[in-house]
């Protein structure tokens, strides 16, 4: 019996938790991709880098902090940045909008151009966040590390192995799941939010029924670019922060988005933790967690990996490709 | 002097006109069919009338206004409906929220209007939450219709509403235009199916080639001869 528990607490330890955490970063991501592909209608390339930059301002405000004493242990103060950095953020989505986007709207350019003109601005905002913060790893969480510690789970339960959840991957869940809620009460109950939906669903019935295209497109970009520092400060916060590492996200963020169905919320949140899942059931080892539940004369002698970590990255972008073959739309019928 | 009119239009989308010098005008408390063969530019007149194509000649008035240079969405703020043929609701929204879209512009309570429409829709009061794209062919048009309504228009336009429902849904949705015709409001209205909507029509008009060939009452229209023979099959 306490070999099934220790090869549940196992599994919980190293896929269910972190899953969760990696999940509800990929699901935030995925969120601000979504809203501006159905309002905009384009794959924003620039998302990650967008990512990257809120990140970055929160990590130098965080500095500051750190550097004056002022604290808000046990929780890291990175927290009273965010809102910096998220406005900071919006700052730069809409200034972007307004210097390039803007004018290919107004000329009515075809999608792709969009997407083309977004690698090039993921490419000036990738040199700008190296420029000022540096291409290298940075930490800068502070406070308490663990909410539950590995030690002290088994000295509790009596089991050989610990429960460890970090206080980043609890603050990850915690926040995702404020903001998620918050934005779908604002898509499904405020005027603006409905606004945005017709808009997206039907964008000539929306402006024969009075709605605003400039002013959907600005709530878009000032939803997403909040979106986005708020998706990196927490992967920041649990793993560490990398530009390189922000752009690579672009990839499992996208095949997310369009898993879940692009264009549509619900899809990218359930499209996040797919991806998530897919990653850490495929690059576990199950070399331990079998021996806990097989006789010993059957126990593998292999780690039982599938992948090893290095390939994360590939199973994001078979499951992609699997998609879009086999059900382009997505699981909740977004937009092709 | 009618209500609104579309007089001497023409123009097209591109260099080419469609419509030469055509005419279309409607009343209140009046349905006005526009029939004609395929291509003859029915659609086209009433997005004309509607300011979704640019008149390189003749004006659209409304009550006597100059609205020729207006936008649509400057006209639906003035009291025009229009349904498109197709893409005529939003479809990953319920249908109360489709009716929600549909008053936008309208910064007042308009609970009493959305109580009028579902007395005039009842199986819309039913479903209003469901997914509107869920919905039959004949019950989305009773939402795109229901979404025009929710501005309270003196005018509306309906472009080809029956196409592609079955001959009773068919009846049942021009009925609701009668009701709608008799609370006072103009009513506009492009139909492939001819016969049935001359039939409902106070007058119509056949369009050939993007100009007017007959102009009559429905009833009038139905019983010429050549109207029959050339444009109703006989």
């Amino acid at each position: 019996m306490t070999d099934f528990l220790d090869a549940i607490v196992l599994l919980t330890n190293y896929v269910l938790v972190p899953g969760v955490a990696y999940g509800s970063q990929l699901a935030l991501g995925a969120l601000g991709v979504t809203l501006i592909y159905g309002i905009l209608r384009f794959a924003n390339f620039a998302h990650g880098d967008m990512m990257a930059f809120g990140t970055m301002v929160v990590i130098l405000i965080t500095w500051w902090f750190q550097s004056i004493g002022f604290s808000i242990a046990p929780l890291p103060v990175a927290l009273v940045a965010l809102p910096i950095g998220i406005a900071a953020a919006i700052v730069m989505s809409l200034g972007t909008d307004r210097l390039v986007y803007r004018f290919y709207r107004r000329r009515r350019s075809p999608s792709v151009i969009y997407i083309l003109t977004s690698i090039g601005v993921m490419f000036v905002m990738n040199g700008i966040v190296r420029f000022i913060i540096g291409p290298d790893d940075q930490r800068f969480s502070d406070g308490a590390r663990f909410i539950i510690k590995a030690r002290e789970f088994k000295q509790a339960t009596g089991l050989h192995e610990g429960l460890a959840i970090k206080l980043s991957q609890g603050i990850t869940v915690l926040v995702t799941l404020i903001v998620v809620v918050a934005l779908f009460r604002f898509l499904h109950k405020s005027r603006t939010g409905k606004a945005m939906r017709a808009y997206s669903d039907n964008e000539d019935l929306a402006l024969l029924s009075g709605v605003s295209p400039e002013r959907v497109v600005f709530v878009a970009w000032v939803i997403a670019a909040a979106l986005a520092a708020i998706a990196g400060t927490l992967y920041g916060l649990d793993k560490s922060f990398k530009p390189f590492t922000y752009f690579q996200l672009l990839l499992p963020i996208f095949a997310s988005a369009i898993v879940g169905g692009i264009g549509n919320p619900l899809g990218a949140v359930v499209g996040g933790f797919i991806i998530a899942f897919s990653e850490m059931t495929i690059t576990y080892a199950y070399k331990k967690f079998l021996r806990y539940l097989l006789p010993d004369s059957w126990a593998p002698d292999s780690l039982v990996q599938f992948l090893t970590t290095d390939y994360k990255f590939a199973i994001s972008f078979i499951i992609l490709v699997v998609v879009l073959l086999v059900r382009p739309t997505g699981i909740f019928r977004g937009r092709t | 002097m009618s209500f609104l009119i579309g007089e001497n239009m023409t123009g097209g989308y591109g260099a080419a006109d469609i419509l030469h010098g055509c005419t279309i005008a409607v009343e209140l408390g009046e349905i006005v069919v526009i029939v004609g063969p395929n291509g003859a530019g029915k659609s086209t007149a009433m997005k004309a009338v509607f300011g979704m194509i640019d008149l390189r000649e003749g004006s659209v008035r409304l009550d006597g206004d100059e609205i020729t240079k207006l936008s649509p969405q400057e006209r639906v703020r003035r009291g025009m409906g229009f349904v498109p043929q197709t893409s005529n609701i939003f479809t990953s929204m319920t249908v109360r929220e489709n009716l929600e879209m549909g008053a936008y512009l309208r910064d007042d309570d308009f609970s009493d209007t959305m109580a009028q429409i579902f007395d005039l829709f009842p199986i819309l009061k039913e479903k209003s939450r469901q997914i509107a794209g869920e919905l039959s062919g004949g019950q989305r048009q009773q939402v795109a219709v229901a979404r025009a309504l929710m501005m309270q228009p003196r005018v509306l336009m309906l472009d080809e509403p029956t196409a592609g429902v079955s001959p009773i849904v068919m009846d049942e949705l021009f009925d609701r235009i009668i009701e709608i015709r008799d609370s006072g409001i103009a009513v506009l209205l492009v139909e492939q199916n001819a016969a049935q909507a001359l039939a409902i029509a106070d007058r119509g008009y056949v369009l050939v080639n993007g100009e007017n060939r007959f102009s009559d009452s429905g009833q009038a229209l139905l019983e010429d001869a050549e109207v029959r023979r050339s444009f109703l099959g006989g």
